[in-house]
């Protein structure tokens, strides 16, 4: 019964989840020149992608004078060694920075997908004055890029005593009309037919949502969740802006600050650069699927 | 099985709930306000944060761009049009809009057509998709200051890998970051890198909804892959290729992270983003007012670029 809706729902194109395609159709080679020729190309492309990341790692573990030579080999003169990280981690900040950055994204992203999940399901289910021109004053809100509010938003921080602290940072990037959008498409997709069920037993509004419509959005909700946790935990213009306490930095903004106090130190540059984007390196390996369907959902949702 | 028995139940039901209701309109009246307040309860922790943090500041956005106010608190007495009048004519202003719209035009067409070979390459099927996937999507993930700091030290022009590819190949180094020729380059490069992997997966996700029976079909026709890619993939990549181009280019329009933090937060002439003026005005010069005023001419392209693809896609529609 429920794996019939979710299929359903789920039409939203997932990528990832997709059965591999077409690798012995009929009258194809499986080592047909045309097949060997994409495979080397691919391959080229993914070593050119992959080049500057590897040259990022090979850096870090090198001396710092090794890394100054401009020696272009993988190992240094010297051998590899894990100085640079060493010293990166023996500054106390980069945990500091790495917490603010992992609790003040949970936060961004449990607030947001709490207040659009619920005016979702408001504009998807509801019938309530006025529905259709605040639905519209939503949706045009997408096209406002973030970057034209500084301004205005700074100086609401200020008056709201806000500079400088982590609600500052959290509370102005909780406000994701994309995000509204696409849960409602998904919250039209499911048959109303369960909802009525539980309502007419006497269930609330609010139990509908929460024990019909939410078990059944789980993927949605865990793609637009990662997806704002990612876009928050990378966000660097408005942290940059509203924080100056170094204690209270996240990792992006913190680690800008400290690249000019390392001067030329390639090598502790480079393996800060790696220990930083190792947790969404992680995050990616094991939620691929959801992230790659997170992409396509909330691309196509209009961003 | 439960959940059918309960909704075969629930329909008979409804239909007697919904006659009752029929028979007693003010009971119906009742419940319909009831339902708009539960409605308006569902909706006010989202509107509430939609009215301070977005409806609020665009309003007040534009009062600030009519005063002179200043982020030391000085200022703040209306001063009419000045500042429109000053940004109009503000030859930085037209520099940084017209880097801003030179980088979109040099960032988008590598950005959609790698992207489109990267997803017509993998979704051939080949083995090895998770590889192919982690190496085009993961530089996404990367934060800007870390993508920042790899390019920045790519293009060191003593040590760095790209003037070591480019003696290899028996051209000559360049200054890359430190030439005002080859920065917004640079930058270029480093965004295609950054951030191709999110179009391919628009592009392989569009792909992966052609129905494989369209290729099977073709396949017993006759038709190779290549044909294949043209008469059946290519075709229908249009919705999907009009959808990627906008998004692009509105990213694309809001360049500042990654060209703020390549050159150091130094202020270059030929790279300066609109948006790096706007952040330059406002919290460099304390000019909060100019700032706002030059924030609605930015706002302006971004609303016109908004509808002439509204428009462009209705027609689309249309024929």
């Amino acid at each position: 019964m429920s794996t019939a809706t979710l299929s359903h729902t789920q039409a939203i194109t997932a990528p990832g989840a997709r059965r591999r395609r077409r690798p012995h159709l009929p009258g194809q080679k499986p080592f047909g020149l045309l097949r060997v020729t994409a495979f080397v190309v691919l391959a080229l492309l993914a070593i050119g992608w992959l080049l500057p990341f590897l040259w990022a790692i090979a850096t870090a573990f090198k001396t710092e004078t090794d890394a100054a030579s401009g020696d272009p080999s993988w190992i240094g003169a010297t051998g590899p060694t894990v100085e640079a990280f060493t010293a990166i981690l023996s500054q106390g900040n980069v945990y500091t920075w790495a917490f603010n950055s992992l609790w003040t994204s949970a936060a961004i992203t449990l607030i947001t997908l709490a207040i659009s999940a619920l005016a979702a399901y408001a504009f998807s289910r509801m019938d309530f004055t006025g529905r259709k021109w605040l639905f519209v004053v939503v949706i045009a809100s997408i096209i406002v890029p973030p970057q034209v509010l500084i301004i205005p938003l700074f100086y609401q921080m200020l008056t709201f005593n806000m500079i400088d602290t982590h609600w500052g940072l959290i509370l102005p990037q909780v406000v994701a009309p994309a995000m509204v959008f696409i849960l409602k498409r998904f919250f039209d997709a499911i048959p109303i037919e369960l909802e009525d069920a539980a309502r007419v037993d006497g269930a609330s509004r609010f139990r509908i949502f929460w024990s019909i419509v939410l078990p059944l959005s789980r993927p949605i909700l865990a793609s637009v969740a990662i997806f704002v946790f990612i876009g928050a935990w990378n966000n660097f213009l408005w942290p940059f802006l509203v924080i100056n306490d170094t204690t209270l930095m996240t990792l992006p903004v913190g680690l800008q600050t400290v690249i000019s106090a390392y001067g030329v130190q390639y090598a502790q540059v480079m393996a800060q650069a790696v220990l930083a984007a190792l947790p969404l390196i992680i995050v990616f390996i094991i939620f691929q699927k959801q992230i790659v369907k997170g992409v396509a959902t909330s691309g196509f949702g209009g961003q | 099985m439960t959940t059918s028995a309960t909704a075969s139940g629930a329909a008979t039901r409804t239909i007697v709930t919904g006659s009752a209701a029929s028979a007693v309109p003010a009971r119906r009246a009742g419940s319909r306000n009831r339902e708009q307040l539960i409605s308006w309860a569902f909706l006010a922790p989202f509107l509430i944060a939609f009215a301070l943090f977005l409806v609020w500041p665009i309003v007040h956005g534009i009062y600030l761009s009519f005063t002179d106010q200043s982020l030391t608190g000085a200022g703040g007495s209306f001063v009419g049009f000045a500042n429109y009048g000053e940004a109009l004519t503000d030859p930085v202003m037209w520099q940084s809009m017209w880097n801003t719209v030179w980088f979109t035009l040099l960032s988008t067409v590598p950005l959609v057509v790698i992207a489109l070979l990267m997803a017509a390459l993998v979704d051939r099927g080949l083995p090895g998709q998770w590889l192919w996937r982690l190496s085009f999507f993961m530089p996404y993930l990367l934060a800007s200051t870390v993508i920042s700091q790899i390019w920045v030290w790519i293009f060191n022009p003593q040590i760095g890998a790209a003037n070591n590819i480019l003696k290899a190949l028996g051209l000559e180094p360049l200054a890359w970051l430190q030439n005002p020729d080859t920065n917004m380059l640079s930058i270029v490069i480093a965004t295609v890198w950054w951030t191709v992997g999110f179009n391919f997966l628009l592009y392989l996700a569009a792909m992966q909804n052609i129905p494989p029976q369209q290729y099977e079909a073709a396949s017993l026709d006759g038709a190779g892959p290549w044909r294949q890619f043209w008469s059946i993939t290519l075709p229908q990549l249009g919705p999907a290729t009009v959808l990627i181009l906008i998004l692009q280019i509105l990213a694309s329009l809001k360049l500042f992270d990654q060209a703020y933090q390549m050159l150091g937060g130094v202020a270059s002439d030929t790279t300066r983003s609109i948006v790096q003026y706007i952040y330059e005005a406002g919290f460099v010069n304390y000019r909060f007012g100019y700032s706002a005023a030059i924030s609605y001419v930015f706002f302006a392209l971004i609303v016109i670029i908004g509808v002439a693809q509204a428009l462009v896609s209705r027609r689309r529609k249309e024929l």
